[in-house]
């Protein structure tokens, strides 16, 4: 007899109990895979980092601004490439909700640090030669519907005033982990207004980035920056550019360990669900199995009867479980745009939650087909159910 | 007639381990519940409890955060001689110009790399007196003109480096510690405060971050805030009462734990209803003839249905007591995390209160209910023959 479709039949024999069970296991494994993907969100930093690439900072804490006379200083110490800089800009685009990175570049050099933005030449050309030219992600173009030569009005903050900014180019990320929803606009225009309305703020970057000749060197040329404005007025503190993403991890990682928390919390439920439910269907089938063995079943068909069973109902609740992952995330991003631009689901999300599932499916079934595994027949038989 | 509730208790001890499981699954839902509040609760308090009514504070327009914030030196003197601003017990103007900055510390256990940012605030000497939330506990108080330091209780706990006795290096000079101090549930506790004219020497800056000041009366906020909207001199920076912005500052914050919390807490609350459902269901199949029993015995559809709803109801307010009872264990777990504004360390606590207390058990009951009522519904739609007549 085929084992599989006496399982699947077994199964569906309670059709309401099965459908609540895989309804219950699909949503645990949904809200498992939504916080790993939330999680994933913070780790995005690292991901797209390059290790040719440090970023030069103040040594306190990056809001504290350095001064645009350190670049050179910077370019002249060795195994330097290239340097650039940024400023963070904030503002508010219409709507506090409507969040998304916005920062002043040099675009000359950017475009040098970091090929993995790419642009269309004429695009590129565009941008660089327009003072109030912007460049945008293509994740963010189609989010917001930008378009080449729309005008993107921000309310600054940080810098206050209207802003507008003419719509360049829209470029596209090399590879997977590259972010493609942020801003980026001249330096040179920031600081102009910045110059005339507050002088005593001009002048200043937020941060370099340093292209270095050879990944290896990171340490020592960091340590050489460093050395160079120790005791000055503004210490830095430089480190790979992996590193400083995993600054901002550590920062908020009483966050991260409480999500984390969760997520083991989830698969206690899901365990607990299925098990409920395989543990009631095991006991009311005791004289079936009894009847199964007496028919010449061994101890083994029953066990695998069991497992089979709890097996399938969770796998059919953890596909349900995963399918659904993919539209809540997107809700979930919209609920809180201030805070996720757009969360991707990595293959590895689905990969764990469904090895989850598998593991879930088999202890949960363990004890049921144990039971009825060892159960003799006669007390099988002489139960009423 | 009403069915015993002696009936429902009695069928939940019968089958002990699917009570059991269905029990934990409630609890674990309804700690997730609680915490959740608990944690938006606490930074609220803490926030709250910050700001002083009384007190204003003086800001640049641009800044988000008092680290970020520059008042001038002539903009501090004209503002302190505004008659909006209370007197002090020596009659000179119940102000404190403070500049804030951050250093790094490295939290106990943590690595020496995986440095905080942690806030450092230079006051007047009227800064304690403006904050009475804010007392010595042990050592004392730093002089004025040294470069003495005081730490929060929370800091020492939390941070390696800066015990009682023991000194501390930035801006170029070593700092004694030769006090610390509580500041409760502020946010003041995450700080170390010294003399403003030190900092200001040791950092090289010209003029303060903020200027705090005592308001006269009541009406003396909408005054100055006037005035300084319509001084030419002054349009550059913002009063807002010390309250309200420091609830403000937490506001990015307290929404991230929120909307986080309720989102999950909500998907999982599906599943603990389905959990509860299941379970339900289950025993109305299996008492079948028993309900067919009791209907020919003259028990009403309707004391059927309540006594199974019953049921439901008891599993969910169990588990929701327990998950309950766990969730305020967390009250002695403090959180110590990046606060989004100002990107400088702030702790908080889990905090219970009553109205979490009683939201917490309607929710347990609501779960309870909203998973027994389909079940309940159909044990009480049997057919009394075929009910008696099933096996």
């Amino acid at each position: 007899m085929n084992l599989l479709k006496l399982i699947l039949r077994n199964i569906f024999r309670h059709k309401l109990r099965a459908l609540l069970t895989v309804l219950g296991i699909a949503i645990a494994v949904m809200a498992f895979g939504l916080i790993r993907t939330m999680i994933g969100a913070w780790y995005q930093g690292t991901e797209a980092s390059a290790p040719d690439r440090i970023i030069t900072r103040q040594a306190i804490s990056f809001i504290f601004p350095l001064p645009l006379a350190d670049k050179d200083q910077i370019a002249r110490v060795p195994g330097v490439k290239e340097v650039t800089y940024l400023n963070w800009f904030g503002g508010v685009y219409k709507d506090k909700n409507n969040f998304f990175a916005r920062m002043a570049c040099d675009p000359e050099s950017f475009a040098d640090i970091y090929p993995e933005y790419q642009l269309k030449p004429d695009e590129l050309a565009a941008f660089k030669k327009e003072r109030n030219a912007c460049i945008v992600g293509k994740k963010l173009a189609d989010q917001y519907h930008f378009k080449i030569g729309d005008v993107i009005p921000l309310a600054g903050d940080i810098f206050p005033g209207q802003w507008e900014f003419v719509v360049r180019g829209i470029y596209t990320g090399r590879d997977r982990s590259t972010d493609e929803s942020s801003m980026y606009f001249h330096w040179d225009y920031l600081n102009e207004r910045v110059t005339k309305s507050s002088p005593g703020r001009a002048n200043q970057v937020g941060w370099y980035v340093v292209k270095i000749n050879n990944p290896t060197e990171a340490a020592t040329v960091s340590e050489k920056i460093d050395a160079m404005f120790k005791n000055s007025d503004s210490e830095t503190k430089t480190e790979t550019e992996k590193a400083f993403a995993s600054g901002f991890i550590s920062m908020s990682s009483a966050i991260i360990s409480g999500l984390q928390i969760i997520s083991y919390v989830i698969i206690g439920i899901i365990f607990l669900v299925l098990a409920n439910t395989m543990i009631m269907t095991a006991r009311e089938r005791i004289r079936e199995y009894a009847v199964l063995k007496t028919l010449g079943f061994t101890g083994q068909h029953i066990a695998l009867l069991v497992f089979g069973e709890s097996l399938s109902i969770a796998l059919i609740g953890g596909i349900i479980g995963i399918a659904l992952i993919f539209p809540i995330s997107a809700g979930f991003a919209k609920a809180m745009a201030q805070f996720f631009s757009y969360l991707v689901v990595e293959p590895s999300t689905i990969i764990i939650a469904t090895v989850l599932t598998i593991m879930v499916g088999l202890v949960a079934g363990f004890f049921p087909a144990m039971r009825s595994m060892r159960m003799k027949i006669v007390d099988g038989l002489r139960q009423i159910g | 007639m009403k069915i015993p509730l002696s009936y429902s208790f009695r069928n939940l001890w019968t089958r002990r381990l699917t009570t059991s499981l269905t029990i934990v699954g409630l609890a674990l839902v309804v700690f997730v519940f609680a915490a959740i509040l608990m944690l938006a609760n606490g930074l609220e308090r803490t926030m709250v409890a910050t700001g002083s009514d009384e007190n204003a504070i003086v800001l640049r327009k641009s800044a988000e955060s008092e680290a970020l914030s520059s008042v001038g030196l002539d903009e501090s003197d004209i503002l302190a001689t505004q008659p909006e601003v209370a007197l002090g017990a020596d009659g000179k103007p119940f102000v404190t110009k403070e500049i804030v900055t951050m250093i790094n510390l490295s939290k106990r256990g943590a690595d020496a790399s995986d440095l905080s940012n942690v806030i450092v605030r230079g006051v007047s000497p009227a800064g304690l007196a403006l904050r009475p939330q804010v007392a010595i506990v042990e050592g004392r108080m730093f002089n004025f003109g040294s470069s003495e330091i005081i730490v929060s209780k929370g800091i020492q706990k939390q941070y390696d480096g800066v015990e009682l006795g023991g000194s501390i290096k930035f801006g170029g000079r070593s700092w004694k510690i030769v006090g610390l101090f509580d500041a409760g549930k502020t946010a003041f506790a995450s700080e170390l405060w010294t003399d403003n004219d030190q900092i200001r020497q040791a950092f090289n800056r010209q003029g303060f971050s903020v200027m705090i000041f005592r308001l006269k009366d009541k009406e003396a906020f909408n005054t100055i805030k006037s005035k300084i909207e319509a001084d030419p001199r002054l349009n550059d920076l913002k009063v807002l009462r010390e309250k309200d912005f420091y609830a403000a500052e937490s506001e990015l914050l307290a929404t991230f734990i929120r909307i986080l919390g309720l989102m999950v807490t909500i998907i999982f609350s599906f599943g603990a209803m389905i959990g509860a459902m299941i379970t339900m269901y289950a025993a109305v199949a299996n008492r079948t003839v028993e309900i067919g029993t009791l209907r020919a015995l003259g028990f009403k559809r309707r004391s059927v249905l309540a006594a199974f709803l019953f049921e439901s109801l008891f599993l969910a307010l169990i588990g929701g007591v327990a998950g309950l009872l766990i969730a305020s264990l967390m009250q002695f777990i403090s959180v110590s995390t990046t606060n989004f504004t100002t990107f400088s360390e702030i702790a908080f606590s889990f905090s219970l209160s009553p109205s979490i207390i009683i939201t917490t058990l309607i929710f347990a009951a609501v779960m309870g209910f909203v998973g027994g009522f389909l079940p309940s519904f159909r044990a009480a739609r049997l057919n009394i023959i075929s009910a008696l007549r099933s096996s």
